[in-house]
């Protein structure tokens, strides 16, 4: 109590000296803090805030800015405490705009603590910061600088930028300090805006305060991190600032506890180890001064620990030095064996770190990893855990997974739950020493993880189930350890087993139940439709346990018919629907055994996806007037065009015939929806739909300007139209389903190889497929290691199968699943290198048959080439390409051979192929040719080329797979790339994998980068066009360019280097001024507005897409910086 | 880099608030209470450090207050597990044996003087004379220009009329002494 009085006293006078104003005021905020001290629940807090709030919006306006301040604090408190204060924002704004610098300071607080980046009102700050920047007030600029580091909108950095640079010489040191770290802060956000001042940089780096210096080592460390090979000459630098500061050269000032600026140690070390990394002559630079640092840290304070854990992590990271690595290896045993439990857990994040190069180093610890094992400490136990992970191998996967299995039965935090169970798995997975542990884990794994897991975890397993390995022997051992383990569990009490988990029991039930000959299979569906009858259980797990008992009903049928009759009420009309199909298929054992063949090799399955089968359906239903399928999509953009139609008025009477077309072309598709989803003439329909409704323009213009206008004849009855169009098709459909080797149009043959290559080897038999039955494929997937990206697709084909083969029910999962992907896939076209003439992908059928089997096989190995680690990473650098020689340019295809395209480069290259790639500029895409060259004289088969790139889209692929390479020939392979958001660079990664010998995969990894300009095109506008376009646009940024000032008219020799560099369009030059036009491939367009402003250019660039002008403006520099 | 500041007591009261990433602002009262669960659980024998959802959370606890900092994998454990320590020694300096009344009422300088500290998610200065010269900078300034400096601390003079259940204690945690009284329904 004492020190409170204290305080009181001490806050008399100022309570005499204030004037009354102010006192009234204060009573506010203490009424505020003392009602809310009273207060019991949460509500009555809601309810007091509330009042406040209202009463603060009454005060709001008023003109007394000691007022206002103090309101500000009590906004601050209110959302502090999560209550939207928002209507005091703008005034936050005011009181920086109007105030006193005290007024400015809570102003700018407010602001910085109530806006974000992207918050519309700071635009309205941006003017006050300018002002203040530039004021001869110290104190104003600073408090300025502030609130820019904090919180600035992106798109205003060019204005602010030339007045930050100022502030880089100021003779303040605080002033420049924080100058600094407001060009970092501009770095982070708008990386492109800064790009020019590096130098400016480089010069805070040697500012003679070492304040300022430790400020620009955030910049540094970030660009260190992003690229660190653009600053290895920098390491010299680094290197001498450390020994100066570790040899007690800084000022006294700068010590804390007496260790030399210890935070700039830490930060020093970190940007060592980042350029140290994987490179031996810059590592032997550091060498001595790390060596140092170890030496001169031996003091027993935290912070002195905290330099000593960066040093050992620098010491692993860069190039091994066998004497330091020793040194590092003591100073880690110290961490781990010491009391201090902060230090302890450094330690083991020191060795989990440490492991991966020198696992004897755990080893050593073995006593005090298995303490901390023990450990009361949650975040103490992780760490092991994480560690113990890392060392796991096959002989002590059991002990460490028994670890953490036990750690995670006494966890609540669902977050580590997800994240341990998740490692869990993969170590089972991994290093299973039986099938009795492995299953008896998994159970674990689903019954701790429950519901919080991640969906690989059961699909990975279920794969692996399916899959099996080489020996089918094992894989049915396994099986049959499932069943047996799962009866065991369902027939004990399963209703608290999480939905997961049942859903699994139930597949691996349903799949091979059938395998273990000593339980009846009527007791398995017993314990089946116990489970259905349970509350607890979720209707997706109910669909799955149905799915399992319709795969297990054969010869049951008095038990399914109850089953069936009692579902049969169900409110749930897919649990109705497959209940009915059940009841269907156990009447009809022809059908079942035609639909669920028993014991069908897994890989042999297919299934027909385009649903080719019910062709003669969809015909026969469209001859009767039925309406064509639409795909969801579609429908839905008719639906809104139907919306924004229905806004006119029906000022045109329109005749009879054709609104009754109209209306067929509306009507719920429903009808076909299900089954006609792929057929391959449905998207040839919808367009025969698309005319139909020109002739309805056609009609319109019944009436034109001059009066009446006879009709023409070509304007047919509408109606019959698609019926008429549809026939003929159809019937050849219909007759090409009959034929044992048809010929199915070029649309179908497209989806079929999309299909197969979505579905491979995941198949059902039960359809008809339209390429008849292919050779089963040998199984091809071992059981290790698993691969994750293959993971998703498969396994969703994993699912879909279980529902597809017992109920056909979820074709529209298909659907959806097939028209999600925008993969167009074509055959594969050979070049041999002697011919030059490409295969064409419109040969005769059979030919092309053959193809599309190859591609599937093809198709299999690539997803086995998922399987395979990685044998060469090798990066190909934008900077220097390797240029090839340039006639690998005239195997391009001959269609492709006139468009504007870029030298090859070569990606990467092994004994046996060697892959280049090509550029070409289409009007609508960025064609990325890949050629690969088989450098042998022998054939190299299977060849399969995957590339992925996060940032772009993928509109269609060429030749990516092929059956086989003929030696000393070249293939090629192309990509059509999209770029729907801009971005100054992207980089994509790619595998090839191919055989040299049969079963063995090789696997031959590339990447590469793309820069916007590869996806600018020109964009071809007259002047006024130009300038009806230039208004309409919202979001523009401007920048002093460089302007190339040798040539006798450099606005023209500026504009077009620019127009070389990134296939700008010229529009216009007048007198200093100059426009240009380009677009985003077809997409967004940009405008460039350029003057010339002395020595610089001035450019000023619009554009609808608020971060296109930005990496134009990025190219642009670039290219003038080349010149 | 910092992502957030979070200062609350041994109830999970909010008394310093500071994100320097955005987050929308439910998501932001979610952190606090989910980073106040976490860390309110923990015993004062354990370690400082924890693995949080978002990112890693360095904290102490200093009698009836947590000091919370949420950074991300380029920060120093130890060092911000010190630079927390140069902050409430900052903040015992400028307001003379510190306590949580102390933040509550001067929420405003708490945040001038933690700007000093870390600036937009980067550690500005951790040098404490400093940072000290600097806030006494701009307190002269405040003075000469009189007003709001005089109302929080009539705002403590109100909290003694207010009924204390506890008489407030000196606490020894590490290098300083922090008092504080213990407010209970806060």
């Amino acid at each position: 109590m004492s020190d409170v009085v204290e305080k009181t006293l001490s806050a008399l006078p100022g309570l005499f000296d204030s004037q009354t104003g102010a006192a009234r005021i204060t009573s506010r905020l203490r009424q505020l803090v003392k009602s809310i001290t009273e207060l019991t629940s949460k509500n009555e807090e809601e309810s007091l805030i509330k009042q406040e709030l209202s009463s603060m919006k009454e005060q709001v306006s008023s003109p007394n800015t000691s007022m206002m301040r103090e309101i500000m604090v009590r906004a601050m408190y209110c959302e502090m405490l999560g209550y939207d204060a928002s209507f005091t924002y703008i005034h936050a704004i005011k009181l920086a705009q109007q105030g006193g610098v005290l007024e400015k300071r809570v102003g700018y607080l407010a602001v910085s603590l109530f806006l974000n980046e992207g918050h519309e009102l700071l635009l309205l700050l941006v003017n006050t910061v300018l002002k203040d920047l530039q004021s001869t007030n110290v104190i104003e600029a600073y408090m300025a600088l502030t609130v820019v580091a904090q919180v600035f909108p992106k798109d205003m950095i060019p204005a602010v930028l030339p007045l930050l640079e100022d502030k880089l010489s100021y003779p303040k040191e605080i002033i420049r300090r924080k100058a600094v770290l407001a060009l970092y802060k501009f770095y982070l956000i708008a990386p492109n805006q800064v790009q020019h001042i590096h130098a400016k940089f480089r010069k805070a780096l040697c500012d003679r305060d070492p304040g300022v210096m430790t400020s620009s080592l955030h910049i540094y460390l970030q660009l260190i991190t992003e690229s660190p090979d653009d600053y290895k000459d920098l390491t010299g630098s680094f290197v001498t600032i450390l020994k100066q500061v570790v040899g007690g050269k800084l000022p006294v000032d700068f010590n804390y506890h007496n260790v030399p600026a210890p935070w700039l140690q830490i930060q020093l070390l970190r940007i060592l180890s980042l350029l140290g990394k994987e490179d031996r002559s810059t590592s032997e630079l550091m060498y001595e001064v790390l060596d140092e640092s170890l030496r001169r840290a031996e003091m027993n304070h935290n912070i002195t620990y905290a330099i000593l854990y960066e040093c050992v992590k620098a010491i692993y990271t860069i190039h091994p030095k066998a004497e330091l690595l020793e040194k590092a290896a003591r100073c880690i045993g110290n961490f781990v064996l010491s009391p201090k439990i902060n230090l302890r857990y450094l330690g083991l994040k020191a060795l989990t770190y440490v492991v991966q190069h020198d696992a004897k180093l755990a080893l050593q610890h073995q006593m005090t990893i298995i303490e901390c094992l023990d450990h009361t400490d949650f975040t103490i136990k992780r760490e092991t855990l994480e560690l113990l992970f890392r060392i796991t191998n096959a002989q002590n996967v059991t002990v460490i997974v028994e670890k953490m299995l036990d750690f995670l039965h006494g966890c609540s935090d669902e977050h580590t739950i997800i994240h341990l169970v998740g490692k869990v798995a993969e170590l089972a997975e991994k290093f299973a020493p039986d099938n009795s542990w492995f299953i008896q884990t998994m159970n674990d794994v689903f019954s701790t993880g429950g519901d919080l897991l991640q969906q690989d975890v059961p699909n990975n397993f279920l794969r692996l189930l399916a899959e099996g390995s080489e020996s089918k022997e094992e894989d049915d051992q396994l099986r049959l350890y499932a069943v047996n383990s799962y009866l065991t569990v369902l027939k004990g009490d399963a209703s608290h087993l999480p939905q997961r988990f049942l859903q699994v029991m139930s597949w691996v039930l349903g799949e091979y139940a059938h395998l273990q000959e000593s339980v009846d299979q009527r007791e398995v569906i017993r314990l089946l439709t116990q489970l259905l009858d349970q509350r607890s259980v979720s209707s997706e797990t109910r669909v799955w346990i149905l799915s399992a008992l319709t795969k297990i009903s054969e010869g049951q049928t008095d038990l399914i018919l109850d089953l069936a009759e009692s579902l049969s009420s169900s409110q749930d009309t897919v649990l109705r629907q497959q209940a009915q199909e059940l009841r269907q298929l156990s009447q009809d054992s022809q059908l079942y055994e035609w639909v669920l063949p028993r014991g069908a090799p897994w890989d042999s399955m297919e299934v027909d996806s385009s649903l080719s089968f019910l062709d003669g359906f969809v015909s026969e239903a469209l001859a009767a007037g039925a309406a064509p399928y639409k795909p969801p999509h579609q429908r839905q953009e008719e639906l809104c065009e139907d919306r924004a139609l229905n806004l006119e008025p029906y000022s045109f009477s329109l005749p009879v015939s054709l609104s009754s077309c109209s209306i067929t072309d509306r009507q719920s598709p429903t009808l076909l929806s299900v089954s006609s989803g792929l057929s391959g003439n449905s998207t040839e329909l919808s367009q025969k739909a698309g005319s139909s409704t020109l002739i309805l323009e056609g009609v319109k213009r019944v009436w034109g300007r001059d009066g009446y206008l006879r009709q023409n004849e070509t304007t047919a009855p509408p109606v019959d139209e698609p019926s008429a169009a549809v026939q003929p098709s159809g019937q050849q459909e219909a007759a090409e389903r009959l034929e044992p080797q048809p010929e199915p149009s070029t649309q179908n043959q497209d989806k079929l190889q999309l299909a197969s290559s979505l579905f491979v080897g995941l198949g059902a038999g039960s359809s008809m497929s339209l390429l008849g039955k292919s050779e089963a494929p040998p199984p091809r997937f071992r059981k290790k290691p698993r691969p994750h990206e293959s993971s998703s697709s498969s396994s969703s084909g994993t699912s879909e199968r279980s529902s597809d083969s017992s109920s056909r029910s979820s074709h529209s999962t298909t659907d959806s699943f097939l028209y999600g992907s925008l993969l167009e896939e074509e055959p594969a076209t050979s070049i041999s290198a002697f011919s030059h003439t490409p295969k064409s992908s419109t040969a005769n059928g059979l030919a092309q048959n053959k193809d599309t089997k190859e591609d599937r096989r093809a198709n299999t190995s690539q997803i086995l080439g998922g399987d395979m680690v990685i044998v060469r990473p090798n990066t190909f650098q934008d900077k220097h390409p390797s240029l090839v020689s340039s006639d690998l340019t005239a195997l391009l295809p001959a269609d492709l051979k006139d468009l504007p395209h870029s030298d090859v480069i070569s990606l990467t290259s092994d004994p046996s192929l060697s892959l280049s790639s090509c550029r070409l500029f289409r009007d609508e895409a960025l064609l990325l040719v890949i050629l690969i060259s088989n450098c042998t004289e022998t054939v190299i088969k299977d060849v399969a080329v995957q590339l992925t790139c996060e940032e772009l889209e993928t509109a269609s692929l060429r030749g990516n797979v092929m059956n086989c390479l003929e030696g000393n020939s070249t293939s090629v392979c192309h990509y059509a790339l999209l770029m729907d958001e801009p971005h100054t660079n992207v980089s994509f990664t790619g595998t090839v994998s191919y055989q040299t010998q049969p079963g063995h995969t090789n696997t031959l990894s590339f990447s590469g980068t793309l820069s916007a300009a590869d996806f600018i095109r020109p964009l071809v506008v007259s002047t006024e066009e130009y300038g009806k376009l230039w208004l309409s646009l919202s979001h523009d940024v401007k920048q002093n360019l460089k302007l190339l000032t040798d040539a006798s008219d450099p606005l023209r020799t500026t504009l077009n280097a620019l127009k070389d560099a990134l296939q700008l369009h010229v529009v216009d030059i007048i007198g200093s001024e100059g426009i240009v036009a380009c677009r985003l491939l077809s997409g967004a367009p940009c405008l460039l507005h350029c003057r010339v402003n002395g020595a610089a250019l001035a450019m000023w660039l619009r554009s609808p897409h608020p971060a296109l002008p930005d990496c134009i403006l990025y190219h642009c520099q670039r290219a003038l910086a080349q010149h | 880099m910092i992502k957030a500041i979070l200062i609350f007591n041994n109830h999970g009261k909010p008394r310093l608030i500071r994100f320097y990433q955005y987050f929308a602002e439910d998501m932001q009262q979610q952190i606090i209470r989910e980073t106040f669960h976490l860390v309110s659980k923990r015993d004062d024998n354990v370690c400082n450090f924890l693995e949080g959802i978002y990112f890693t959370l360095i904290y102490r606890h200093y009698a009836t207050l947590y000091f919370v900092f949420c950074v991300d994998s380029s920060e120093s454990e130890l060092g911000i597990l010190d630079l927390i320590q140069v902050f409430v020694e900052t903040l015992d300096k400028c307001f003379e044996n510190v306590c949580e009344l102390d933040l509550i009422f001067h929420m405003d300088k708490v945040h001038y003087i933690l700007q000093e500290v870390v600036m937009g998610g980067m550690v500005l200065e951790t040098n404490m004379n400093e940072i000290v010269a600097q806030v006494e900078l701009q307190n002269r300034m405040e003075k000469s220009e009189g007003g709001l400096s005089g109302a929080p601390a009539r705002a403590v003079s109100a909290v003694k009329n207010m009924n204390l259940p506890e008489i407030p204690r000196n606490i020894n945690i590490g290098d300083i002494n922090i008092k504080v009284p213990s407010l209970s329904p806060f």
